[in-house]
């Protein structure tokens, strides 16, 4: 392998965890070069002229979807969408089948979302495009956690030494599990907060603290990354109301008014505004919420350029 | 077998002809610019401004363009290339761009830096001033502005030496 190249060691993004720090570095550096392309005057460039890929969403996405989609057109390339509505899944087609037929369309790549966690990583073993995990189950979600440091590279400068606290949902949040082993890895001191039933078993290992109290630790960090209150856990026992939620756990406008003064706020989107967080944080100058919108479609086009570019190899088999 | 061809006193010497050139070049009325290909056309046309200072027209604006993402070649290339970025910090429109390369082969990316200028905008005019010519083209385009011109074939290797990024000027002719 060419030193030139050292993200060509990328053949899919399926989490976190498989990436290399030079991986994350290609990505970083090329979504910074990217970004300065979305501010041109004709904000597409031809890298991928000729390229397809499809967004298979298995589950619903307003963001994620077009982002991808956005991500795709600003680099030439095509992205087909695929409704899961409309979609022959429901006439109990498989998932391998899908992907195959699709394939057989003559895809270059495959972004996936599923609830299944590891399907994104079942469909990179069976097919010859690039497979891209768009969020898997309570597994991974990649491209967020990316976007995210991102996003806080640009404020921060660095996330080294920086104090990140999760706030929420974290045992069924992708978003958190990707997000907490992208900022350990650039050497942020991460910690969680939430309802007991909602912190995982064991997610120490991880390399976090856990904290239950929310305003015992709030006020110390340099990073405020909310969760989404996914909505089939209210009642479900998780925790009793959406009050009480919001009084534990909520970033409040009480305490948005009390955290220290150069820290940062981020949310992966979309919000139950009054639940997780009041609508006053939408105002708040380090809200970075929109920020990591914009900077999405640029870390998606590194994704893709860098998984995209070259030539796919016509005689390597498929693997196994 | 890599030999000079040229050493640092007439590297130099060609950059200055290189900016006589532009300057005999220069119509009243043009608000020249220069645009340098990455990453040697960057240093060169830094110097070139610097030169044209000299010679009464001081404080041109200087940019670099990246083309990677405009190659004809990104599909065939087995990896993904680098992409350094293009940074042109001032407004085209009506200017004439000087575009900037060390070496000019066979025109391929001569092409895709003209594809991306233009995407920044319409430039009066487009000008390509090159330290050396080694012919072999492929694409119908020509410098304006020519430093040296050599013959060689396939099977050579020019290669062009700037202290800015290799630590020293000069340009030496090899073989594949």
């Amino acid at each position: 392998m060419s030193s030139k190249a050292p993200a060509r060691s990328l053949r899919h993004l399926l989490g976190i965890a498989e990436l290399s720090d030079e991986d994350i570095a290609a990505i970083f550096s090329h979504a910074e070069m990217f970004k300065s392309v979305l501010g041109r005057p004709i904000p597409v460039v031809p890298a991928l002229r000729g390229k397809t890929f499809v967004n298979l969403f298995f589950e619903a996405s307003t963001r994620t979807a077009s982002s991808f989609a956005l991500a795709a057109s600003r680099l030439s390339a095509q992205c087909l969408g695929f409704s899961l509505a409309a979609s022959a899944v429901r006439k109990g087609e498989t998932l391998l089948d899908t992907a195959r037929n699709i394939e057989a369309m003559r895809v270059d790549g495959v972004i996936i979302r599923h609830s299944m966690a590891g399907a994104a990583r079942f469909l990179s073993e069976r097919l010859r495009a690039f497979v891209v995990n768009a969020g898997d189950g309570c597994h991974e979600h990649p491209t967020q956690a990316l976007l995210d440091a991102f996003t806080l590279r640009e404020k921060l400068g660095t996330l080294e030494g920086r104090r990140v606290l999760l706030v929420g949902d974290i045992a069924h949040s992708r978003v958190a599990r990707s997000n907490i082993l992208l900022f350990r890895r650039l050497g942020a001191r991460v910690a969680v907060c939430g309802p007991p039933t909602l912190i995982p078993p064991r997610v120490e290992e991880l390399g976090c603290e856990v904290f239950y109290r929310l305003d015992r630790v709030l006020y110390e960090v340099d990073v405020v990354n909310m969760l989404r209150v996914q909505n089939e856990r209210i009642g479900a026992g998780a925790f009793p109301s959406v009050r009480e939620y919001r009084a534990l756990f909520g970033l409040t406008r009480e305490r948005l008014a009390r955290l220290a003064r150069s820290a940062v706020v981020i949310h992966p989107g979309p919000v139950n505004w009054g639940v997780e967080m009041d609508y006053e944080v939408s105002d708040f100058p380090h809200a970075l919420i929109m920020n990591q919108v914009t900077n999405g479609v640029a870390v998606r086009m590194a994704v893709l350029y860098l998984l995209a570019g070259g030539h796919a190899d016509e005689d390597s088999p498929a693997p196994a | 077998m890599r030999k000079r061809i040229v050493a640092a006193e007439e590297l130099a010497r060609l950059v200055e002809k290189l900016a006589d050139q532009i300057v005999a070049g220069d119509r009243a009325g043009d608000r020249l610019a220069f645009v340098g290909i990455k990453r040697r056309g960057e240093p060169l046309a830094r110097r070139l401004a610097r030169l044209l200072a000299d010679r009464g027209r001081p404080g041109l604006p200087v940019g670099a363009i990246d083309i990677t993402l405009y190659r004809d070649d990104l599909q065939l290339v087995a990896e993904t290339p680098i992409v350094r970025g293009t940074e042109i910090g001032f407004d085209i429109n009506g200017l004439t761009v000087v575009l900037v390369d060390d070496v000019i082969y066979t025109g391929r990316t001569t092409r895709a830096a003209l594809s991306e200028l233009l995407d920044f905008g319409r430039p009066a005019a487009i000008r390509l001033a090159v330290l050396v010519d080694r012919g072999n083209r492929e694409l119908p385009v020509a410098p304006d502005f020519t430093g040296l011109v050599i013959e060689t074939g396939p099977q050579d290797l020019v290669d062009i030496c700037l202290s800015e990024i290799d630590g020293e000027d000069a340009v030496y002719l090899g073989r594949r």
